[in-house]
């Protein structure tokens, strides 16, 4: 639960509001609710998370219920509600890939970082991070690489091609 | 058909009068082109069981259970005429997948199954998958005997479960506002809640979290629903996942008796129904009326009634003796006050009566005062602001009634005059019905106390009937029939749901019993019945001319146009004209 | 095209039809505006902008191109949905949420031929009369969106996208719109909602098809980006050239998407209807791994019905009807389609006889578990019942009554949904059922204990 982040707190920069303010203008005037996906996604790549303080802002921001926005958080596995590690790894889990040997992957990558999976499940909990804080890993959904399986995700990398015992190969290129 | 050229065709009699023929069920009906296929099911007097649908909310489809067969005639191939049959209307090719009725409308020559295998076979899966993660709770839950999940898997469900996993589990008991408790086990998902405080309240604090089976109604956390209309979303909730704080666990529901009446707390009079057992009320429920509430009510009108059983309430008359209120009889009161009244003038009495009083007890206040000599009555103006929905700016449930009754268009402005007359000494003797004197008419305790005679009609010991030579133990609005008008010119009932407690009664027999002991007529030459009285009232006021309360519907009629419009109803009729909601 | 060097181990099979995927993998090719306007690019966008707007219309019609998304549904008869007397304005959106499983060609068009895209959009929208476009991109193509904007920007400066686009008169702004993963935002009008930013909760249809009731209520064309690419190569080839590809009906080329038990899985994209199941699978994939048979494929995408090797299909009627074995099948829409399944989105999942027919229903149940949106009765509640059940099976846990439970379970959403997402998970339950029964029901026991406990506790109630 209380695994070091290596993600700044919560604080809208001037920097960050002129972002938002710019993905706003990509919708028509009266229609801002539209940008809530990508404000979201500028939250996370900043801070690694969108925390209650941050779904506030953006619905401050674009006029709407904090509900409003917590609907749409809490809908898409692609956003996150608790901070992941430095390097997230998202392994495909879907048939091709899973044919392809994923499951094996995933296993192999948990016992080289020392993350426990045994308290995950598919849906409240989908991610589990290394002690260290480091590492983090989570089974996602079809990939779409079908053909270049097993395949996964460290953080926005794309890595094919990545049976088991390339695990160790694949953490090399994060080891800080 | 023989003789195709010389009659006309159904299709063509319906189109006439701007209507298509359906066929629902093997037989056919007339419904205005587009009517959506589950209203005309509806006026085929056909049910189809539905949860997500609700005709003042937006239609998303969701639950499902609604599904029907549908057909329409096929499609002629080109250059071949359409084949009618014997009555003229074209065969039905019946489509292999089922539709939902809800949101799809009506077309010509179109025929639709509400019966059958394939909808059978819907109805009953869609009842499995819903209870398959309910919790089955019934013996305590409090929307059993009014739960649509109860009474559709007793008409369409299998009765037996194949569920072998374990159970979704979701929070429960969540207090999700002052007035509201939920339980997301038992939801459905229908999301009429979350549509009713997006579009009708619109503080759109409810929404679906998580998704799949675990989706979670609920707010946002650390914010609670305090919107004024949120107990209408309990009245929405199909099951028992919402429920009131104020009803939940107070009484089966099969054990209440329901009475139609109305909404006393401002001038809109929302239709209500009340719900009692023996004399007591349980809950009071908004009614649907297109024309003054639509399907709701604000929280804090349906959670503030008078009842019988209240601790307050006053049960016999009261005369001061040696500063001390002594209970006695009714005979003794009244003739006690009128004894009491033929000691002043008539320049030395103030009637004032209330905008929260019956058009009959207007009518018997006015039969007062002329009994008195006394030209002119009061009544309190209650004004607020109105909040834009369905609350009125005129907190009087009758002040259009009381001007029509006592035929003066300013009605409130005598209070002044009569406040005048008390501060100088003028007036001596006030007569009161329904009002607290010291909350807003603007008196003082000392006020009160330099008359030389208050009498007063009250329900509760407030602190006029407190400063009160004789009280007068009247009846809540919930325990008499009468009429008032509302804001828009609208004539409505109120229907006794309880009786008043111990010796009160009704305000009208009171003031007619008063008038009588006043003029020493004798009995039979008043009133014996609120019907009685209406008739006159009708005979004497010209917008009631022709009306009596026993033909006055519940849904009451347009007696007197004011101009005045109801901003709920206004944004409902909008949505309506855009297609957006059925209405 | 044969003067096209293409990376060493990347090369075209000789059966294939390079068009669409023509880039990539091309030696010395890369995204940029200035490599695509060296080879032609941009051309057909000259051409297109000065014929009527409804002409281009005519064109794709007359293409016979039908949607590469996964419907297959006719993309000038889409375009040719928006009311004539519109006066809202007019949206385009690119699917570009490529999520069906076993599907992978779209990744590779907008990493490394981005302004085939653009081109192949801009087009459209000017046919269709649209101002503003976005390109719903899945979260997880994180670099193909900056691929994306960077194309948009490079377009932007060759005023090809923005106000009077090559001078004529032509205002079109096209915005990239990141999805979040959510296979149901393939949907399009959940991908519409999402767009809006609420939940992607699929819309009822009727009476809100997009080309009449769409984005902001306004009407607006989805189109899949395999196919907006396809709209170029129409105006290069005039609408009845591009008809002479494929077959009747079935125009055109398509990529194929090959996963799982073969030797060389990857994308082919060939003519379509010109290349037989056996050709694909044994002759350009390379034929089963070694020492394994074919047991089974899905032959578009993971929501088309499974189809057995070692099956054989009697279709068309009367003087028509012929005998098919599944090798030769001609990858169409028509004939999969008459063969019992979909040509769907093109991913062909093969998998072999080393496969346990009941782990592949269970990986494909807890995808359609994951997935569902949960908006509608017998979605939400199906797809995850059907998981758990699936679950029991490959656990050993299950009864040979779960089986037909099982079963009754996708026949009872199938049909009944929102949207299309109630077949997608029902229809691989209900093939894999009725074609590996027996398979499935010796993974079971009558002996088994199948309750879980808390259905122990609870029958005790009941009984009592």
């Amino acid at each position: 639960m209380d695994t070091p982040t290596t993600f700044p707190p919560f604080a809208v920069t001037a920097e960050i509001d002129a972002d938002a303010d710019e993905s706003i203008s990509h919708y028509p005037a009266d229609k801002k609710r539209s940008a809530v996906l990508p404000l979201l996604h500028i939250i996370q790549r900043n801070f690694g998370f969108i925390s209650k303080d941050a779904t506030l802002w953006v619905a401050e921001k674009l006029g709407l219920e904090p509900m409003q926005v917590h609907e749409v958080v809490s809908f898409y596995p692609g956003l996150r509600e608790h901070a992941p590690g430095k390097y997230h790894f998202r392994v495909c889990r879907t048939l091709s890939c899973a044919m392809a040997g994923s499951a094996e992957l995933m296993d192999r990558l948990c016992e080289l970082t020392g993350i426990d999976r045994s308290q995950s499940d598919s849906h409240h909990n989908p991610i589990a991070v290394s002690p260290c804080g480091q590492w983090s890993v989570e089974f996602a959904e079809c990939l779409a690489s079908c053909g270049t399986g097993p395949v996964c995700m460290v953080n926005d990398d794309f890595h094919e091609e990545i049976p088991a015992d390339k695990a160790q190969e694949l953490l090399n290129q994060y080891k800080a | 058909m023989s003789d195709t050229d010389t009659q006309q065709l159904p299709k063509d009699i319906a189109a006439a009068k701007g209507l298509v023929n359906v066929q629902i069920d093997g037989h056919w009906i007339q419904v205005p082109r587009g009517t959506r296929m589950i209203e005309a099911c509806k006026l085929a007097e056909k049910e189809v069981p539905h949860y997500c649908y609700h005709p003042k909310l937006s239609s998303p489809g969701n639950c499902r259970m609604c599904l029907v067969q549908m057909g329409m005639p096929p499609r002629p191939a080109p250059g071949q005429d359409p084949v009618y049959d014997a009555d003229g209307y074209q065969a039905i090719g019946w489509m292999p997948r089922p539709v939902i009725a809800c949101s799809n409308t009506v077309g010509e020559n179109m025929g639709i199954r509400t019966q059958g295998e394939l909808v059978q076979k819907c109805r009953e899966g869609v009842m499995e998958f819903l209870l398959i993660n309910h919790p089955l709770d019934c013996p305590i839950c409090d929307q059993a005997g009014e739960c649509r999940l109860q009474e559709f898997s007793v008409e369409h469900g299998k009765g037996e479960s194949r569920f072998k996993e374990d159970k979704v589990k979701k929070p429960k008991n969540v207090k999700i506002g002052p007035r509201i408790r939920l339980d997301d086990e038992r939801c459905i998902m229908c999301s009429r809640c979350i549509r009713f405080m997006d579009e009708v309240a619109d503080e759109p604090v409810l929404g679906f979290t998580e998704r799949g089976t675990h989706t979670t109604v609920g707010v946002f956390p650390g914010r609670e629903l305090t919107n004024n209309y949120g107990l209408n979303t309990v009245d929405l909730c199909p099951v028992g996942a919402l429920t009131s704080n104020d009803f939940r666990f107070q009484m089966r529901t099969w054990f209440l008796k329901e009475t139609d009446s109305i909404d006393t707390n401002c001038g809109t009079g929302a239709n209500t129904t009340i719900w009692t057992r023996g004399n007591k009320i349980f809950r009071v429920t908004p009614r649907q009326n297109d024309d003054v509430n639509s399907c709701w009510m604000p929280d804090s009108h349906r959670l503030n009634y008078v009842c019988p059983t209240d601790d307050d309430r006053l049960t016999a008359p009261l005369i001061k003796v040696d500063n001390v209120h002594e209970e006695t009889c009714w005979e003794n009161a009244l003739e006690a006050a009128a004894d009491a009244l033929k000691q002043f003038t008539p320049g030395e009495i103030a009637i004032i009566a209330s905008g929260r009083q019956t058009n009959e007890e207007l009518f018997m206040m006015r039969a007062l005062a002329a009994e008195l000599g006394i030209e002119s009555l009061a009544i309190v103006a209650r004004e607020e602001a109105s909040d834009d929905m369905l609350i009125s700016a005129d907190r009087n449930p009758n002040t259009t009634g009381a001007k029509l009754i006592l035929q003066d268009s300013e009605v409130a402005a005598t209070l002044a005059t009569f406040r005048e007359g008390v501060y100088s000494g003028d007036i001596k003797a006030v007569f009161v019905a329904s009002e607290d004197l010291l909350s807003e008419a603007g008196f003082s305790a000392d006020d009160l106390e330099a008359l030389e005679l208050l009498i007063s009609i009250h329900t509760s010991a407030n602190a006029t009937a407190q400063a009160s030579d004789i009280v007068l133990p009247g009846a809540g609005s919930a325990e008499k029939r009468g009429s008032m008008v509302n804001v828009a010119g609208r004539l409505q009932k109120l229907n006794a749901a309880c009786l008043p407690p111990a010796d009160a009664r009704s305000d009208w027999e009171i003031i007619r019993d008063l008038v009588l002991a006043l003029s020493g007529e004798s009995a039979e030459q008043a009133p014996q019945t609120i019907d009685a009285l209406f008739q006159i009232i009708a005979t004497s006021i010209p917008e009631f001319d022709g009306k009596s309360l026993a033909s006055l519907g519940d849904l009451g009629e347009t007696i007197t146009e004011t101009g005045v419009t109801i901003p709920l109803l206004e944004r409902e009729n909008q949505r309506k004209a855009r297609g957006e909601i059925v209405g | 095209m044969s003067d096209i060097q293409y990376l060493p181990g990347k090369e075209p099979h000789p059966c294939e039809y390079r068009m669409i995927f023509k880039n990539i993998d091309r030696a010395g090719w890369d995204p940029s505006i200035d490599c695509y306007l060296n080879d032609g690019g941009y051309e057909q966008l000259k051409k297109a902008i000065k014929m009527e707007p409804q002409a281009i219309t005519n064109e794709v019609k007359a293409s016979g191109l039908r949607g590469r998304g996964g419907a297959g549904f006719p993309t000038g008869v889409k375009w040719g949905f928006i009311p004539p007397n519109n006066t809202k304005p007019v949206y385009l959106i690119c699917n570009c949420d490529e999520s069906e499983p076993g599907t992978f060609k779209d990744r590779y068009i907008v990493h490394q031929d981005p302004h085939q895209l653009l081109e192949g959009m801009i087009i459209s929208c000017f046919a269709v009369g649209a101002h503003t476009a976005y390109i719903y991109m899945r979260e997880e193509f994180p670099e193909a969106a900056t691929i994306m904007e960077k194309a948009i920007e490079e377009a932007r400066a060759k005023n090809l996208v923005g106000n009077d686009v090559l001078g004529s008169g032509f205002d079109l702004e096209i915005y990239i719109h990141r999805g979040a993963g959510a296979y149901i935002c393939g949907e399009e009008t959940g991908l519409i909602e999402s767009l809006e930013g609420k939940r992607p909760y699929p819309r009822i249809k009727p009476p809100y098809f997009p080309a009449a009731l769409g984005l902001y209520m306004a009407p607006t064309i989805v189109n899949n980006v395999e196919s907006l690419c396809h709209v170029k190569h129409i105006i290069e080839m005039g609408g009845g050239g591009y008809a002479q590809l494929g077959v009747a009906r079935n125009t055109g080329t398509r990529i194929l998407c090959v996963s799982g038990d073969v030797q060389k899985p990857g994308y082919y994209e060939v003519e379509v209807g010109k290349i037989t199941m056996g050709e694909l699978l044994n002759d350009v994939c390379g034929g089963p791994k070694e020492g394994r048979t074919f047991k089974a494929c899905i032959p578009g995408g993971s929501s088309a019905k499974i189809l057995r090797c070692d099956e054989s299909f009697t279709i068309g009627q009367g003087d028509a009807e012929q005998s098919l074995s599944f090798f030769d099948i001609p990858m169409d829409f028509d004939t999969i389609a008459a063969c019992g399944s979909m040509a769907g989105s093109g991913g062909v999942i093969v998998i072999d006889d080393s496969r346990k027919i009941s782990w592949i229903l269970n990986n494909l149940n807890s995808f359609y578990a994951h997935e569902s949106c949960g908006q509608c009765t017998p979605c939400r509640e199906g797809s995850m019942w059907m998981k758990k059940i699936s679950d029991r099976i490959v656990g050993g846990h299950a009864t040979p009554d779960d089986i037909q439970t099982l079963e009754d379970v996708a026949y009872q959403i199938d049909g009944r949904t929102v949207c299309a997402f109630g077949e997608a998970s029902s229809w691989p339950v209900e093939a894999i059922i009725s074609k590996f029964r027996d398979e499935l029901t010796a993974e079971t026991s009558e002996d088994n204990d199948d309750l879980s406990e808390e259905a122990k506790i609870q029958l005790q109630f009941i009984s009592q």
